[in-house]
C-alpha cells in the first residue's frame, strides 16, 4: 500500500504538449478518479504512472520511491485496461497466474491468490475456460483479477467499464466500489463518465487540455466548482449559466462586480411569481423521466436552458413563468477568466 | 430475390467451362513437363509422341546416377531452412519493434526495406561475384547462398510479419509489460503463440522463395553449394536442350515444394490474402 506524489509531470510529444506540469498528491488506500473530456491527457498520465509511457519532465514517486526509470511490473502497479487485454491463447487460471510466474512466486503460493481472488471476483467456475468463451463482463472480472493476485499497492483502472453495457455497467461499478472498501488499496481510475467520478471518488481530478482545473471531493467539485468548465462539467444535466439579459431585474442585482454570469443547476430552480423570480422564461419542451423531468426553457434574452422538476403542474408550454433558486446554490462567474467569484 | 431463382444457363455453362479452361492453360507447361520426363530425349520433340509414348525411368535414373541429384537437394534443403530460420531471427524481433514500438520514422524505413527490392539484381553481379570470390572468399559455399537467400527474402518477411503482429492488440503488449515478462518473454510468450498462422504462412512462403531463386544461387555457386535450379541449369547443354533430362530434373526439383505446399494449402491462401479482407 501506498500513496502517490506527482511533482510538476510533464509529458509532450516532439512539440505537443500532451500534459503540461501536474502537480498531485494522492493518499494511501484514496479512490481517486481522473475525468475530463477526450483528450485531455487522463489517459496519457494514468500510463505514465504504469510505467508504460516515458516521463518526459518532473518526477512521479510510489510512496517514497520515485519511479521514473523503474519498470512497469517493478513498480507495484496493476492495470486494469479498457479492452480487457487478457491473453486470448491462456486460461483464466493462466492469465492470472502469469504476472505471479514471471515473478517466480512458488506454485502454492500462485494456486492460493489465484483461488482467492477468483473467490472475491466469483469466478471460481470459469478458471479453466479462455477468454474467448467469456462474456464482456466476466472478461472484465479476470482482468481485475489478474491485478488483484499481484497484490499491488496501486490499483489502475483505463476506462475499464466503456465496453460493457449499461445494466453491467452499473454493476460492475458497485462491485468495484466494494472491492475497493475491501481491500483498502489505493485505486486511480480514468473515466470520461462524472456519473462514474462522483459515486466512486474520494478525490475527483478534473483535466482538461493536459492541465488540472480541480481537485476535490465529489460533493465540492459539485457545490464550489473552480471554475466555468468545472461546474459544467460535473452535474447532469448541465450548469446553465445567465447572462445580464437573460435575467430578471432582481437577478441581475446579483451580477456584482467581476460577476458577470450567474450559474443554477437545473436541479435547483424553483417556481415562482415573475416578481419575484431571478429568470423568466416559456417552458419550450419537456422530457419526462418519470421520476423527474427536464423542461427545456427559453429566456426572454432568447437563451436555452434546462430546469429539473418533480412537479410539472407549474410548467405550461408557452407561458411565461419565474424561476428562482436558493441564494447559496446560485454561483457567480466571470466570463473572461473563466473563474468563480465569491 | 436473386438467390432463389434458378440458374441462367450462362452460370451454369459457361463459368464453370472457363474457369476449367483457365485452370488446364495454367496447368497444362506442369502436365507436360511431367509427362516430358517419361520420354527419352529423342520421343521428347517429336509432336506425335505428345501424349502416347513408351514411358521411361531412363531419364531419372541418368539424374540420380550422373548427375549427383541428391548432393543438389540436400544443398538446396540446407540452404532454404537455413535462410528461413535467420530471415525468422531477424525479422521476428524488427517487425515486433516496428508493429509496438513505432518511431516517426517507421513507415520510412518499412518503405526503404521494400526499395531494396528495386534494385536489379544484374546491377551488383559483377560486384558480388567479384567481391566474393576475390576478397571474402566466400564464393560457392552455403554460407553465402545463406546470407544472400536471407537478404533477399528480408524486407518481404518482415513486411508481412508487421502486417500480421499489427493485427494484434498492442494493450495485451502492455498487459504482458504490466506483469513483468521482459523483450524475449513478451516475443515468446505473448506475440508467437497468438501470431502463431501469420508466423507459419511468413516461413512457409520465405521458403518456398528461398527453394525457387535460381538468380544469385546459379551464380554464386559452382559445385559445394549448388543447389536444385543449378542443376536444372548444368542441363542446359550447349549442342542443344535434351528435353526428356531436362524436364526430369525440373520435375524432380520442383517437387518438393509443390508437395509442401500442396499441404500446407490452407496456410498458404491465408497468408496471402492477409490484410485483403479485414
Amino acid at each position: 500500500m501506498a500513496g502517490l506524489t506527482l511533482r510538476n509531470v510533464a509529458k509532450n510529444y516532439a512539440d505537443v504538449n500532451v500534459i503540461e506540469s501536474i502537480d498531485l498528491d494522492i493518499k494511501d488506500g484514496e479512490f481517486v478518479v481522473f475525468v475530463g473530456p477526450s483528450g485531455c491527457g487522463k489517459s496519457t498520465l494514468l500510463r505514465m504512472i504504469a510505467g508504460l509511457e516515458d516521463i518526459t519532465g518532473g518526477t512521479i514517486a510510489i510512496g517514497d520511491t520515485v519511479v521514473n526509470e523503474v519498470a512497469p511490473a517493478k513498480r507495484g502497479v496493476a492495470m486494469v485496461f479498457q479492452t480487457y487485454a487478457l491473453y486470448p491463447h491462456m486460461t483464466v487460471y493462466k492469465n492470472m497466474a502469469f504476472g505471479l510466474k514471471q515473478a517466480k512466486t512458488p506454485k502454492d503460493e500462485i494456486d492460493k491468490r489465484v483461488r482467492a481472488a477468483a473467490e472475491i471476483l466469483e469466478i471460481s467456475d470459469l478458471l479453466e475456460r479462455t477468454p474467448r468463451a467469456l462474456s464482456g463482463g466476466q472478461r472484465q472480472r479476470v482482468a481485475i483479477g489478474r491485478a488483484i493476485v499481484r497484490e499491488p499497492s496501486v490499483f489502475l483502472f483505463d476506462e475499464p467499464l466503456s465496453n460493457l453495457d449499461a445494466a453491467l455497467r452499473v454493476q460492475t461499478r458497485i462491485e468495484i466500489a466494494r472491492l475497493h472498501q475491501r481491500l483498502g488499496t489505493t485505486m486511480i481510475y480514468v473515466t470520461h463518465d462524472q456519473v462514474e467520478a462522483m459515486t466512486l471518488a474520494d478525490k475527483i481530478v478534473v483535466l482538461r487540455g493536459g492541465n488540472i482545473e480541480q481537485v476535490g471531493s465529489p460533493i465540492e467539485l459539485y457545490e464550489t466548482p473552480d471554475n466555468m468548465f468545472v461546474a459544467q462539467f460535473i452535474g447532469s444535466p448541465k450548469m446553465n449559466f445567465f447572462k445580464a439579459e437573460d435575467l430578471t431585474k432582481k437577478g441581475q442585482a446579483m451580477l456584482k462586480g467581476d460577476v458577470d454570469r450567474l450559474g443554477i443547476r437545473p436541479e435547483h430552480f424553483t417556481t415562482t411569481d415573475v416578481k419575484s423570480a431571478l429568470v423568466v422564461a416559456t417552458p419550450d419542451l419537456v422530457e419526462n423521466l418519470g421520476e423527474n423531468a427536464l423542461v427545456h426553457c427559453i429566456t426572454e434574452g432568447g437563451m436555452e436552458f434546462i430546469v429539473k422538476t418533480t412537479d410539472l403542474t407549474k410548467f405550461k408550454q408557452g407561458k411565461k413563468i419565474g424561476l428562482t433558486a436558493d441564494k447559496a446554490r446560485v454561483l457567480g462567474f466571470n466570463s473572461t477568466t473563466q473563474k468563480r467569484i465569491g | 430475390m436473386s438467390v432463389l431463382e434458378p440458374k441462367t444457363s450462362f452460370q451454369r455453362i459457361f463459368l464453370p467451362t472457363l474457369a476449367w479452361t483457365i485452370a488446364i492453360i495454367f496447368f497444362f507447361p506442369i502436365f507436360w513437363l511431367v509427362l516430358t520426363s517419361f520420354k527419352t530425349d529423342a520421343d521428347a520433340v517429336k509432336p506425335e509422341y505428345l501424349f502416347i509414348f513408351q514411358p521411361t525411368l531412363e531419364n531419372y535414373m541418368n539424374m540420380t546416377e550422373n548427375y549427383d541429384y541428391w548432393r543438389f537437394a540436400k544443398n538446396s534443403i540446407i540452404t532454404s531452412v537455413f535462410a528461413t530460420a535467420f530471415t525468422l531471427f531477424v525479422g521476428i524481433p524488427s517487425a515486433y519493434a516496428m508493429a509496438f514500438n513505432p518511431s516517426r520514422h517507421t513507415k520510412d524505413i518499412l518503405m526503404w526495406m521494400l526499395s531494396t527490392k528495386m534494385l536489379p539484381a544484374a546491377a551488383v553481379l559483377y560486384p558480388m561475384t567479384f567481391l566474393t570470390k576475390n576478397f571474402l572468399g566466400v564464393f560457392d559455399t552455403h554460407f553465402l547462398v545463406i546470407i544472400v537467400l536471407s537478404l533477399i527474402n528480408l524486407p518481404i518477411v518482415i513486411w508481412m510479419l508487421f502486417t500480421y503482429f499489427k493485427e494484434i492488440p498492442k494493450e495485451i503488449i502492455e498487459a504482458g509489460k504490466m506483469d513483468g515478462v521482459n523483450t524475449w518473454g513478451e516475443i515468446k510468450d505473448i506475440l508467437l503463440p497468438l501470431a502463431w498462422g501469420g508466423v507459419a504462412s511468413t516461413a512457409l512462403l520465405c521458403f518456398i522463395f528461398c527453394w525457387n531463386e535460381a538468380y544469385w544461387t546459379v551464380r554464386l555457386t559452382t559445385t559445394e553449394a549448388a543447389t536444385l535450379s543449378k542443376l536444372i541449369e548444368g542441363n542446359r547443354a550447349p549442342e542443344g536442350l535434351f528435353f526428356g533430362r531436362l524436364s526430369a530434373v525440373s520435375a524432380a526439383a520442383v517437387g518438393p515444394i509443390v508437395v509442401l505446399g500442396w499441404f500446407c494449402q490452407k496456410q498458404l491462401v491465408r497468408g496471402l490474402t492477409f490484410g485483403a479482407v479485414k
